[in-house]
């Protein structure tokens, strides 16, 4: 069974909440909640307000996401 | 998340679960017949997977109801088998997963109904050239995006189009693990040659290239799975689960049968 594909975007980070979430808004204006990939976590990047960074989206749930890369 | 390396073990095991996946897939290709409605195919495989000991991937999938993905002549996947009846000339894509002491095997073919177009043919045998090419390219030392460069220049330089939203993946413990594997190299699908994460020993993938006679976008039916072409041309599908390993990966899926 294939998988669908799994959509890649860039964001800006708006709003940081409790469990490492974060509130991204992305290019056309759309807000998602998006946590943290693991491999950030353990190397400790930090993710603050106004960082750039790359989210995977869920084909599931647009409205969710995962911060995979923060952008310099 | 990141590519999980399998054991020799892990390995071996899945190798069974390949087993059980070519021979059911063997039971239901040779089943096709014009006349036949395509829940027949899902009944013979469920009968199988209980007398092989084994268990769906698909069934309850997200919801999925069956076991099998049955797919017919514009239909590119996911097609849930029903009342719909088999008819002389049409092609039929065949889609179908187990698990089998918590491995995972999966695997696809495409095959005539009766006697086909010529045209129809040799989509069928583009698409599985263009899975032999990506597992060919599928080498320690390599990198992901040297599959789907493979896969893409075969089906193109034949004529054809590869889907771009539906992809292969890595596959052990779940059916669906990382990475997901590109049928082409244009962004922001796909993977360029030597791009994408090193292939390693041990990895194991499921390719599955999805070929369209006509361009490569898709839409999804009212039943909410069936992916059909957007501009209703044929289209094909075959997949193989593989293992890398040092020199040429090893089919898990290829059965004595092919």
């Amino acid at each position: 069974m294939t998988k669908k594909e799994a959509i890649e975007v860039e964001g800006t980070v708006i709003e940081a909440l409790p469990n490492a979430m974060f509130r991204v808004q992305l290019p056309n204006g759309h807000e998602v909640l998006a946590h943290i990939s693991g491999k950030i976590r353990m190397h400790y990047i930090r993710v603050l307000p106004g960082d750039k960074v790359l989210i995977e989206l869920s084909p599931y749930d647009l409205k969710r996401g995962r911060i995979t890369y923060r952008l310099k | 998340m990141g590519i999980e390396i399998k054991s020799a073990r892990e390995v071996d095991a899945m190798r069974q679960a390949g087993r059980i996946v070519s021979t059911i897939l063997k039971i239901l290709s040779d089943r096709i017949r014009p006349g036949m409605k395509t829940k027949e195919l899902d009944v013979i495989a469920a009968r199988e997977i209980k007398r092989l000991g084994a268990e769906s991937s698909f069934l309850g999938y997200r919801g999925y109801p069956a076991n099998v993905c049955v797919s017919i002549n514009d239909e590119i996947v996911h097609g849930i088998p029903g009342d719909r009846v088999l008819e002389e000339g049409d092609i039929v894509s065949l889609d179908f997963g187990v698990v089998y002491r918590g491995y995972h095997g999966d695997a696809a073919v495409t095959l005539g109904v009766g006697k086909i177009a010529p045209e129809a043919r040799r989509l069928i045998e583009a698409t599985q050239a263009s899975l032999e090419k990506g597992i060919a390219a599928a080498r320690a030392g390599g990198h992901l995006g040297d599959i789907s460069a493979a896969i893409q220049a075969c089906a193109e330089s034949q004529g054809y189009s590869v889907v771009r939203e539906y992809t292969g993946h890595g596959i052990g413990r779940q059916m669906h693990e990382d990475p997901q594997i590109p049928n082409c190299v244009d962004p922001p699908f796909g993977l360029k040659p030597g791009a994408g994460p090193a292939l390693k020993k041990g990895m194991t993938l499921a390719i599955e290239p999805m070929l369209n006679v006509g361009d490569w976008h898709t839409r999804v039916a009212e039943d909410h799975w069936t992916v059909l072409t957007a501009d209703g041309s044929l289209s094909a599908h075959f997949e193989h689960t593989i293992a890398i390993d040092d020199k040429e990966p090893e089919v898990l899926t290829r059965g004595d049968h092919d």
